[in-house]
């Protein structure tokens, strides 16, 4: 019997040749992602007593959650972290406002294919991207990683999800995760990793991919991957030295399911109130009018978001008493949005440009919700409350291109296909 | 390893981390007990109020899904809730319990029957045995598989930090 993407990266990993899936392994990360939680994270390790963390090249820090802090509480977090990140000499450290842990670690090359990152961010899915294994785990966890490099995994059983055929012109990755989702349901994945198959993955970037990869913690996946392609090496190539082996699964691996999409059938539609597993074409929508859009986040901040949204925002203005929450991934993508025109183009269009950082997508600070209000977000999660208001406010997710079309209509409207041909 | 306790019963699917411990308060500096004070603060605010200690959540499916803010399972254990038996828990959710020793019980028999019959038994005392498996309710016994392997070692002995500390003083 042949093996999954998930068990030959462990296989590479560990050097067992043949991880059986329900078995327990032990695995040390490539790298251990914290973000603003690594302020409670080192107090967690200092309690018992550790001293050193087991290999500082490993831990990888970016403050992204609470950027600029809002308040002197947040604001002391970031302080205890640096104090910490100099103590211990960690390597990979990202301050304030150079941009969002799950965009940072690919961008800076902290990611290659077949290796385990672990990550103390529910997200951390994404690095699946790259056709690594992102796994995500809690923050005690993370404390005992860093004092002992090591945690124990339960090979998972996988999905293999096949995408075949060509998107149409205003769908986008989003889209297809999204639909995937409303059709496995937020637990569809659980306890599973989710690996993404054929003809059409190669026409998929890694932005796009990411996307995907980042979706999968909303049905609850282990990790969901992309085996690495020659999309991959291109994405790389200017990012890391090392050498990596591009791992595949076994074409006679065992699936616990198997689906399979034909993109052309896929049209654009958005997760509705409050769960991400409700999903609806927009065209089955009523009218939904919409008070703020948000554009960012780890699911869909990078440079072709952002270009999408303004090839539609392009001379237009926001609807009077609509707001625009601007938020790219990381500085690298603000510095090209300004070389490309993209970001002064979202500005003209009337919208609110932030620092490189998670912004309300959690609902912490920068762009809170009032009540009775209503967003499209080109976030993760619509669940009530997650904007930072709970009393009567709904929260829609979408494309990138679906955020800006909406937020000139002042309600939620399919993405014009003309812009995009 | 056994507790008995009064019952509250949560049949809705989906409960998550949002509406267990809000976001808005996952990087304020807070203790167990101060968390304990939002624990499903956005899904039932009178809970805090009336909670007590040794109570027993009874959940649906997917219970504690979205984030793995690891506030979602202390705020619970530290407002007194001595365990959850659901039909079934969100992975990362799940792994968090184990790490801070607060125990989660995989049973989706006994909650079904719970929410079936949540009229008739939701003033009885539910018991749950974590070294037998078994969960006892009204005449009925519902047995789960009990955890086992590296899980059940970092369970035992109080948690993941207990258990790194214990490693590293070897």
């Amino acid at each position: 019997m042949g093996q999954t993407l998930f068990q030959k990266i462990i296989a590479n990993v560990t050097g067992k040749e043949n991880p059986e899936e329900g078995s327990i392994i032990f695995v040390e990360p490539h790298r251990i992602l914290t973000h603003d939680n690594s302020a409670e994270i080192l107090k967690k390790f200092k309690s018992i007593g550790a001293k050193k963390v087991w290999n500082p090249e490993k831990i990888f820090i970016a403050l992204d959650h609470a950027v600029p802090p809002p308040d002197e509480n947040k604001a002391l977090n970031h302080k205890l972290i640096r104090e910490f990140v100099k103590e211990q000499g960690i390597k990979h450290f990202y301050d304030c406002g150079i941009g969002i842990c799950h965009q940072l670690l690919p961008q800076e090359g902290h990611v290659i294919p077949g290796v385990v990152i672990l990550g103390s961010d529910s997200h951390t899915t994404s690095h699946g991207a790259l056709g690594a294994a992102g796994i995500p785990i809690g923050r005690t966890e993370a404390a005992s990683i860093w004092a002992i490099g090591k945690t124990w995994l339960r090979i998972p059983e996988s999905i293999k999800i096949n995408l075949d055929g060509k998107l149409n012109k205003n769908v986008f990755a989003k889209d297809i995760i999204l639909h995937i989702i409303g059709d496995l349901h937020s637990d569809g994945a659980s306890y599973k990793s989710v690996e993404f198959l054929g003809n059409a993955v190669k026409n998929l970037s890694i932005s796009e991919r990411l996307t995907m990869c980042n979706m999968v913690a909303e049905m609850d996946g282990k990790a969901g991957m992309f085996p690495a392609d020659e999309i991959t090496d291109a994405y790389l190539k200017s990012r890391i030295a090392e050498p990596y082996k591009k791992i595949q699964p076994d074409k006679d691996a065992n699936y616990y399911q198997e689906h399979t999409y034909n993109l052309e059938e896929i049209s654009p539609v958005v997760s509705k109130p409050h769960n991400v597993d409700n999903v609806s074409p927009i065209s089955e929508l009523s009218d939904i009018e919409v008070d703020v859009g948000l554009l960012g986040t780890c699911t869909n901040g990078r440079l072709d978001d952002l270009t999408a949204a303004a090839k539609i925002l392009k001379g237009k203005k926001v609807k009077e008493g609509v707001r625009l929450l601007v938020y790219p991934a990381s500085q690298e993508i603000l510095i090209e949005g300004m070389k490309t025109g993209v970001i002064q183009t979202l500005v003209e269009a009337g919208g609110e440009l932030a620092v490189p950082a998670c912004g309300p997508c959690l609902g912490a600070y920068g762009g809170c919700l009032a009540p009775g209000e209503t967003a499209i977000s080109s976030a993760n999660r619509n669940f009530k409350g997650r904007m930072g208001c709970k009393t009567d406010t709904s929260i829609y997710l979408g494309s990138p291109a679906t955020v800006a079309a909406s937020v000139i209509a002042g309600k939620i409207v399919e993405p014009p296909k003309e812009v995009f041909s | 390893m056994k507790f008995k306790g009064r019952m509250w019963i949560f049949p809705d699917k989906n409960i998550n981390t949002d509406q267990i411990f809000p976001g808005k308060y996952t990087y304020d500096p807070l203790t167990p007990e101060q968390m304990a004070e939002h624990a499903l603060e956005d899904y039932l605010p009178s809970f805090v109020k009336e909670v007590k200690k040794g109570d027993i959540i009874i959940a649906g499916q997917n219970f504690g899904a979205g984030s793995s803010r690891e506030q979602a399972v202390v705020c619970l254990k530290a407002a007194g809730v001595a365990a959850v038996v659901g039909i079934s828990f969100a992975r990362i959710y799940y792994r968090n319990a184990i790490n801070i020793a607060f125990p989660l019980i995989q049973c989706p028999e006994a909650a079904k029957y719970i929410f079936e019959n949540k009229e008739q038994l939701k003033d009885n005392e539910i018991s749950v045995d974590l070294v037998t498996g078994l969960v006892e309710i009204a005449d009925k016994i519902f047995k789960f598989p009990p955890l086992e392997g590296e899980a059940l070692n970092i369970f035992k002995v109080g948690g993941l930090l207990e258990y790194t500390k214990r490693k590293l003083e070897t």
